[in-house]
């Protein structure tokens, strides 16, 4: 008999096609642009600039001399790992709470989490600057309880005040749905057994909620740590972040630097994905998976 | 819930919803400050309709983003359709890892690797500018299509295969077959993948200042490059419109997806029953 063509991979074969062309070579494009120069000849001098480049910053009237890339990627790992810190301690409570609520107070708190994602991202950071500024709303209404205003704009707090409220519902999300499936009855027999409330959340709920945890926090660090725009608008260009550093490169048409950073970037992320990966797979299932 | 319960899911809530309400509030002040309310106007919506730059940026929008849904949805439908008949592990594993790519990978690398691939074949062909709708479109269609995969590929799954089966053996064509009986099962997860591919499409940024030709701007660039100036209440009005717009979607996908879990409960109690 003739074989026929599998009408199942027909249907897929746009998607493959598509996926390679798009997915994949763009992929190459990054690492081919970062490792050429302007007439495309092979060169290291991207990679070289990167962890050399050196220029001086004023602090506090004393100059000093910095490696301005090396600074700026280590600002946003900062930044990035502070926030991240902060969307979890915040948000391990908030989806601890609603996973034991009703199941309609459940969804509805659900739903007002998500809705600031609804808004625009730009304009939730411009809305933030408002707030924040040093005549802004919030000084104003702490003025009318007779409290001094603060400075808050253009500092550092002002970029992680940001990244924490762009990226909180990408942490409460998978923190959810994991104690969403915990049975009532596991805690109910740790309290049975004299666990007092502490000690069930720190022996039954927390290593429960792991896998919640470890996809929480790379879904909240991957964002925060290649942003670009939050920075510009609430740390007023004064703390560049990596992300602030491809775009203008971009911009500036220097795409082979770009590339660089690009690929520096994701080599970074992808070394970060595979080391929680194997803790996971390693320490949360016990070596199974 | 306790007491303190409800005191810390109201702040934490104050702190989501604030950008929010300074949004709504502001967007009907009447005079041209972000900070100092004085008075109620709807002065910045009629201005918001005034201005023939917005309204182009809407129109191309809206233009995108019904493309991009509509290519991402049927392709999406289609490859869903295949990966869910893949036997083999490690083709699946192949086919899984690299859908996961445009949602895993920063938005900035997506963005700037589809630009340099752009960039680079505008030289090899001689294109002065080769940044276009059609650059933008393709982007928006890339990471738009695993969204589309993700909500139809697990309704598949759920699916009974015997319904295929029977209408194929009551003499359905495999074509046929698959638009009568498999097709209104799975609609559902093409529906909600839809609107998400909208949406994303409707709210992208990052990706589309990459790939943006000259010529054409949509409305997140044009937010984007309103801000960069002083901004007046018009960028609120417009804003809290495309919010209430964006949030009417998401609610309608909701409604189907609920209503979709309802029904397939039902059936699964009927079938215990029987």
């Amino acid at each position: 008999m003739k074989k026929k063509l599998n009408p199942y991979a027909g249907a897929m074969a746009p998607y493959t096609l598509w996926a390679a062309l798009f997915i994949l070579v763009p992929l190459a494009f990054i690492a081919y642009y970062a490792f050429t120069d302007n007439d495309f000849r092979f060169t290291t001098e991207h990679f070289v600039r990167f962890f050399t480049a050196k220029s001086t910053i004023t602090e506090g009237g004393v100059d000093r001399e910095v490696y301005t890339y090396l600074l700026i990627f280590w600002r946003s790992l900062k930044l990035a790992i502070i926030s991240t810190a902060i969307c979890l301690l915040l948000g391990y409570p908030v989806a601890y709470i609603m996973s034991r609520a009703q199941e309609q107070t459940q969804k509805l708190l659900m739903t007002l989490i998500m809705i600031p994602m609804w808004m625009n991202f730009l304009i939730r950071t411009y809305a933030w600057m408002t707030i924040l500024q040093d005549k802004g709303i919030f000084n104003n209404l702490i003025g009318l309880l007779n409290l001094g205003p603060v400075h808050i704009i253009g500092t550092e707090t002002a970029v992680i005040i940001g990244m924490v409220y762009d990226y909180f519902p990408y942490m409460v999300l998978p923190l959810y749905s994991i104690m969403a499936k915990m049975d009532e009855k596991l805690l109910e027999a740790a309290r049975d057994l004299g666990c007092g409330s502490l000690s069930v959340l720190r022996r039954v709920v927390f290593p429960l909620s792991l896998p919640g945890v470890i996809s929480g926090i790379t879904m909240v660090l991957i964002p925060s740590i290649s942003t670009f725009y939050i920075s510009q608008k609430l740390g007023n260009g004064k703390f560049f972040l990596i992300g602030d550093a491809i775009e203008g490169q971009y911009v500036a048409n220097n795409l082979h630097f770009a590339a660089a950073m690009a690929f520096i970037l994701m080599v970074i992320l992808l070394a970060a994905m595979t080391l929680v990966k194997y803790i996971t797979t390693r320490y949360v299932y016990g070596g199974e998976q | 819930m306790k007491l303190s319960a409800k005191i810390y899911t109201g702040i934490i809530l104050a702190f989501l919803f604030a950008p929010i309400v300074v949004m709504l509030i502001y967007s009907f002040n009447e005079a041209k400050s972000l900070s100092v309310y004085s008075g109620f106007s709807l002065r910045w919506y009629k201005e918001l309709l005034r201005d023939r730059n917005t309204l182009n940026a809407v129109k191309n929008t809206l233009i995108l983003a019904f493309s991009a849904m509509a290519i991402s949805t049927i392709m999406g439908t289609a490859a869903a359709v295949g990966i869910n008949k893949i036997r083999r592990r490690w083709y699946r594993t192949v086919m899984n890892t690299v859908t996961d790519i445009p949602m895993t990978n920063p938005d900035i690398i997506t963005g700037i690797s589809l630009m340099l691939m752009f960039v680079f074949m505008g030289r090899l062909f001689g294109a002065a500018n080769s940044l276009s709708f059609w650059t933008m479109l393709i982007a928006h269609v890339t990471f738009c299509l695993p969204y589309v995969i993700l909500q139809v590929l697990p309704k598949l799954q759920q699916m009974d295969d015997s319904l295929r089966e029977a209408a194929m053996d009551l003499g359905c064509p495999p074509f046929k077959a698959f638009i009568k009986a498999e097709l209104p099962e799975i609609m559902p997860g093409i529906i909600t993948g839809a609107i998400m591919a909208f949406t994303m499409s409707l709210d992208d940024f990052v990706i589309s200042h990459f790939t943006a030709g000259a010529g054409f701007e949509t409305l997140p660039i044009r937010i984007y490059s309103m801000t960069k100036k002083t901004v007046t209440p018009e960028m609120y009005a417009l804003a809290t419109i495309i919010f209430f717009v964006t949030m009417s979607l998401l609610i309608i996908s909701n409604l189907v997806d609920n209503d979709d879990n309802r029904r397939l409960k039902e059936s699964k109690k009927k079938q215990k029953e029987k």
